[in-house]
């Protein structure tokens, strides 16, 4: 009975995509454009793969890439829309053009159309790998988020790399030698770290190592200096990793399979090293992921601090200036990366966790 | 010490540092174990079984110590190896399978690989000699498609066929002793009865001595040579299988007999021994088990009994066998 309405249930699900991939097929076949023939085709591929594939784990990817896809049509579609509800445009402000100089740029920037005709317009422009023109500067938006994501991005790789490897160290360190000095001390800071908020400590570090020692220069576009940003980014994280860390560790030392091991012979080196902090980890990187695509993104306060010119500081300006495609572009950069982190890491997780089936 | 001698521990102690104070799980137990014997070990839950076969292979937990005693393997005192030597004698000499197959293999990696490294840490085998050791070693305890097993993870096997691939495990590098914690109390019935007939039969293949740990006198009547049992870390009573059922002369012997059940048996009810365990913290002055005794003397109260030879296959530490000895000794001078 069960497996009779699973099986019902199946047959729906595989009729419904199998009609979603016919008509994907005509689109392909009818669509002139060469990039959109490249889109619809890639989603007919992972409908095909999701429905085919023999691999467990290549079906889910395929579902999974599906869906993220979708994610971020609609991320867009509700940030397109929502952008435009707010009273005002790109053009209004304080100083306002005359109403020939607006007439232009309106229509410049397809403000004169209807709104879902302007949709329709972005769509295709971004089918066509166009993201537009700032309305503020005039520069090609693609080419801006590339250049602040570089800087934002590596800033972010180098505070996420700082806190998973102080994060995994510490924690390891602290429950290895529980309610000892050298515990107690990592827990102290840890915890002084969790609690004091990122713009706090940017800004101290800035007055002291920058200002007053004068250790490290302050930024600038030629002479970038990532130390001190990197640090007061990363020690929010490094400070949770290293407890998450600690917990783990110390729930897994307990196991039965931990006494296992050393029963066998196995050196205490290898015992902590391979058997106990392979399934440490596991809770570890279900926060990393995440993490990752949040810090990569860009921090507004820590960018700010420091005057680093990232992708954070850029996304805020562009609201304030209803750079209408600035916004849009930044929010689908955002949510893909977003999505495929959130992805990457739950295929880290299967590799590290052979419980974790995928179906 | 005789040749045959295995293993002799005599006066081992071993405590738990807690912030509540010295727990002293083990009170100076001695024991020997002969060349290719089966010793039973008995006792319930907190009577210092476990902590025993912990303090044997020095895997007690970081409160854990040994505080006295000596455990002589061959006449070399195990407590005295260096870390080093400890790890390569860990495995080789001595193993160990546990209470729970489910949580005793780590789900992380795969049998093949949990397997392979026992075999690797001990032997100088290349790789492919390693692999076909551990393939040999699963079709040993009748584990089906070994082949298939050793690319598996633990999860995606059962519990029998958990505690059979700990098994394999544990003799890979053909040790002297197996010390079986519990190895069936997870298990269920049937699967049960099929662990202890292989352990039974690798024995005799084999020709290891295993050091079986358990609460129930049921599971080790069959297969063991000389049982002990064990309350508040001390011997209670020592001998041989048919001298510990058929004439106990402990009363937590008894107690522990009078609460197996039987098939057949005549009782409505099983007699469980009434009271809880001691308070290893404040262990009494006299028998520790003198509070939950029926017959407790005022000596019991006052003095530890001492372990009374009652004949050269059976020993027991109860004042009884002394008052009995004596009340015949009254008898035979009043006629």
């Amino acid at each position: 009975m069960d497996t009779a309405i699973k099986t019902d249930r199946t047959r729906k699900m595989v009729a419904t995509l199998l009609l979603f991939a016919a008509v994907f097929a005509v689109a392909f076949i009818f669509l002139p454009v060469l990039s959109e023939k490249i889109l619809v085709g890639v989603i007919l591929l992972l409908l095909a793969g999701m429905l085919f594939m023999n691999n467990d784990t290549g079906r889910y990817v395929c579902k999974r890439v599906l869906l993220a896809i979708l994610t971020v049509f609609i991320i867009a579609t509700i940030t397109f829309f929502a952008m435009n509800a707010i009273p005002g445009g790109p053009f209004s402000k304080e100083k306002a053009p005359t109403a020939a100089v607006k007439a232009v740029l309106d229509q410049r920037f397809h403000l004169d159309k209807p709104l879902l005709v302007q949709f329709q317009l972005y769509l295709e422009g971004l089918m066509s790998g166009d993201f537009g023109i700032s309305t503020k500067t005039g520069r090609d938006i693609s080419v801006t988020i590339f250049e602040k994501f570089s800087v934002s991005a590596t800033l972010g790789g180098w505070a996420v790399l700082t806190a998973l490897v102080f994060g995994l160290v510490l924690g390891s360190i602290a429950a290895l030698n529980r309610n000892k000095i050298p515990d107690r001390a990592i827990i102290f800071f840890t915890t002084l770290f969790v609690a004091v908020p990122s713009f706090i400590l940017a800004t101290l570090l800035l007055m002291v190592f920058c200002l007053q020692l004068g250790w490290f220069g302050v930024w600038s576009v030629n002479a970038p200096n990532y130390v001190l940003p990197v640090i007061s980014l990363a020690l929010y994280p490094m400070s949770y990793i290293t407890r998450l860390t600690k917990t783990s560790m110390l729930d897994v030392l307990s196991q039965d399979y931990i006494r296992t091991a050393r029963a066998k012979g196995v050196k205490e080196r290898l015992v902590i090293f391979k058997h106990a902090l392979k399934n440490a980890l596991i809770p570890v990187i279900t926060y990393v992921g995440p993490l990752t695509a949040y810090i990569l993104t860009g921090s507004m306060v820590v960018e700010s601090v420091f005057t680093v010119g990232g992708l954070g500081v850029e996304f805020v300006k562009s609201i304030g200036n209803r750079d209408y495609p600035m916004i849009m572009g930044t929010t689908i950069f955002l949510a893909t990366l977003m999505v495929s982190m959130t992805l990457i890491s739950d295929l880290i997780y299967k590799v590290v966790d052979p419980k974790i089936t995928f179906d | 010490m005789s040749e045959t001698t295995l293993l002799q521990v005599n006066d081992l102690r071993t405590s738990f540092f807690t912030d509540s104070g010295e727990v002293k799980a083990v009170n100076g137990l001695s024991f020997s174990l002969e060349r290719g014997k089966v010793l039973g070990i008995v006792g319930e839950s907190g009577s210092g079984k476990s902590v025993t076969a912990y303090s044997l292979l020095r895997i007690l937990t970081d409160s854990g110590r040994v505080t006295g005693g000596q455990v002589l393997f061959n006449g070399e005192n195990i407590l005295e190896f260096s870390p080093q030597k400890m790890h390569s004698f860990r495995g080789s000499r001595i193993s160990m399978i546990f209470q729970d197959p489910m949580t005793s293999l780590n789900p992380v990696y795969t049998v093949g690989n949990q397997l392979r490294e026992a075999i690797r840490i001990h032997t100088d085998r290349t790789p492919e000699q390693v692999r076909e050791r551990a393939l040999e070693m699963l079709q040993l305890v009748g584990v089906n498609e070994p082949e298939k097993r050793l690319t598996q993870y633990p999860h995606e096997l059962s519990g029998g066929m958990r505690q059979r691939v700990m098994i394999a495990m544990a003799l890979a590098c053909e040790p002297d002793i197996l010390i079986a914690d519990e190895p069936t109390t997870a298990l269920d019935v049937t699967i049960q009865a099929q662990i202890l007939e292989l352990m039974q039969e690798l024995q005799h293949k084999l020709g290891m001595s295993i050091i079986m740990i358990t609460h129930d006198l049921g599971v080790i009547a069959d297969i063991c040579d000389e049982i002990i049992v064990m309350y508040a870390g001390r011997v209670c009573e020592r001998g041989t299988a048919d001298e510990i059922f058929y004439n106990p002369c402990h009363e937590y012997t008894k107690g522990l007999i009078r609460s197996i059940p039987t098939i057949g048996a005549n009782h409505d009810k099983l007699i469980p021994i009434a009271g809880n365990p001691v308070d290893l913290l404040n262990l009494p002055k006299g028998c520790a088990f003198a509070s939950r005794c029926d017959q407790a003397m005022k000596i019991c109260l006052t003095d530890a009994p001492e372990e009374i030879r009652i004949n050269e296959n059976h020993i027991a530490a109860c004042w009884m066998n002394v008052k009995k000895v004596y009340d015949e000794a009254k008898e035979e001078e009043s006629k």
